[in-house]
């Protein structure tokens, strides 16, 4: 895989933009993303169980998987890192067919959530976990949409701009974890055979 | 007094103001170990994406300590590790103590805080308490503590198994790499592998936290256990996991074993992963 320049897109998400990305394109992501990880993910679910509107629109959004650390003064946020996406693999698939488009976050995601990605043409970007004071530099407005009680798992609506991602998973579900290493061995093994 | 006995008094006050000044500087500043493991393998990599993303940490490390703000926003559980010489008395209450210089840290520093109360009704405790505490006799009249955040993205890839003693070597080796290999990108690779061999079930576990706690540039003080270490570090960097999953060389900066006696029949073996946000400060009082 190699360094390659970014491509630039902005919320809403479309199926048209988001189809068109590749495993491994470089993104820098501009506009209103949301927040959310495991509780707030949990509620959204019941709420959608029992019938009810959720407290933000998913259609066409991105969704970041992340609980931000306290803001300094002065600060918009504070370090804010992508956390690690499988746990929410059981509700990821509901939202991606209510219209979901985006999901932000790091690791490996489950066959589900990958065949709802397919179903509804929808990208999973991974963001550098562990670099959360680099990445909330690109968040330039935070406010809490959603169950505040919640603290860091509260809902946000972020403003972001140029948020640096890569397409770990597209729309047709090709995988850049599994292409990357593969990629990366096959390197290893043609110079070793050199050798 | 009869019979003179020298006791060195520690007010619990002081413990307090060194865990809270410990939790904020091992959240926003790596330690000189850590950002040199990076970089030095930043220099090493092969693949292009990998060294971008060894680039990036890099950066962010920089921007945490010079904003004095959280290398990582998940700041962890508090891990606290007091050797405490067995010559010191301490004045006060000393669990109280260690949770309160974690709630002043916390709050203070502005870290987040990641602790539910119960771990089913999942409340947060809104200050990080409490610690997780660890302590230990040692001889002097010294106190010494380590604050060791742990985030669980790499806390949630570790596993112990109950080995054979007829497993053996090779039973160890593959067991270490099979959670490497099972963890992935999961815990924000490049990590740091700490691996607890012998003891019980839980010394095992106890052992592989503690090896996270030596210095990436140090190997074991055992000559066999720190060839181990090499041959796995060199075995999980051909993996091809790399930084983030993305593909690479760099998917471990070290590898750190411990080791315990153990039982005759038993041969228990934890892997604790850590992400390359290794996180430690000591001070001694």
């Amino acid at each position: 895989m190699e360094k390659q320049t970014e491509k630039r897109i902005t919320t809403p998400l479309t199926a048209e933009v988001s189809r068109e990305l590749k495993c491994g394109e470089h993104v820098l992501i501009s506009g209103i993303i949301y927040t959310g990880r495991d509780a707030a993910h949990k509620r959204l679910i019941e709420l959608v169980e029992r019938g009810e509107k959720l407290p933000i629109d998913v259609k066409d959004a991105i969704i970041y998987y992340v609980g931000p650390a306290p803001a300094k003064p002065g600060q918009v946020i504070g370090s804010a890192g992508p956390t690690t996406s499988y746990r929410m693999d059981a509700y990821a698939p509901t939202l991606l067919d209510m219209g979901l488009k985006g999901m932000i976050g790091k690791g490996k995601r489950s066959e589900e959530v990958v065949e709802a990605m397919k179903r509804n043409g929808a990208v999973y970007f991974g963001a550098i976990g562990g670099a959360g004071a680099l990445l909330a530099k690109c968040i330039k407005k935070a406010e809490v949409v959603a169950y505040e009680d919640l603290g860091a798992e509260a809902i946000r609506r972020l403003t972001v701009e140029n948020l640096p991602a890569v397409v770990i998973i597209d729309s047709q579900g090709k995988n850049l974890y599994e292409e990357g290493k593969a990629q990366y061995l096959a390197m290893l093994k043609e110079k070793e055979t050199v050798e | 007094m009869k019979g003179a006995f020298i006791v060195k008094e520690i007010k619990a006050a002081e413990i307090t103001k060194a865990i809270k000044e410990l939790c904020i500087d091992a959240n926003c500043r790596l330690t000189e170990d850590v950002k040199s493991a990076i970089t030095a393998c930043r220099k090493e990599e092969p693949f292009p994406i990998a060294e971008a993303v060894l680039e990036k940490l890099e950066e962010n490390f920089q921007i945490a300590e010079t904003d004095m703000v959280p290398v990582c926003q998940d700041t962890g559980l508090a891990c606290v590790f007091l050797e405490i010489g067995q010559d010191v008395h301490i004045i006060g209450n000393l669990t109280e103590a260690v949770d309160e210089g974690v709630r002043q840290g916390y709050v203070e520093g502005r870290l987040r805080k990641s602790c539910v109360r119960d771990p089913l009704d999942r409340v947060n405790t809104g200050d990080n308490t409490p610690a997780v505490l660890y302590t230990e006799i040692v001889p002097g009249d010294k106190l010494k503590i380590t604050v060791a955040p742990k985030g669980f993205g790499s806390e949630n890839m570790s596993q112990i198994k109950m080995l054979k003693p007829s497993d053996g070597l090779e039973g160890v080796k593959s067991f270490i790499l099979k959670v490497v290999e099972e963890a992935g990108p999961n815990p924000c690779p490049p990590m740091v592998v700490g691996v607890g061999i012998g003891g019980t079930f839980d010394k095992a576990a106890l052992l592989a936290k503690k090896a996270l706690l030596r210095p990436l540039n140090e190997r074991s003080d055992n000559e066999f256990y720190a060839k181990l270490e090499e041959e796995l570090l060199e075995k999980i960097n051909r993996l091809g996991i790399g930084p983030q999953g993305f593909g690479g060389k760099t998917t471990a900066l070290a590898v750190h074993i411990e080791t315990l006696p153990t039982h005759i029949a038993g041969l228990p073996c934890a892997v604790n992963i850590n992400c390359h946000v290794t996180r430690h400060r000591s001070v001694v009082l």
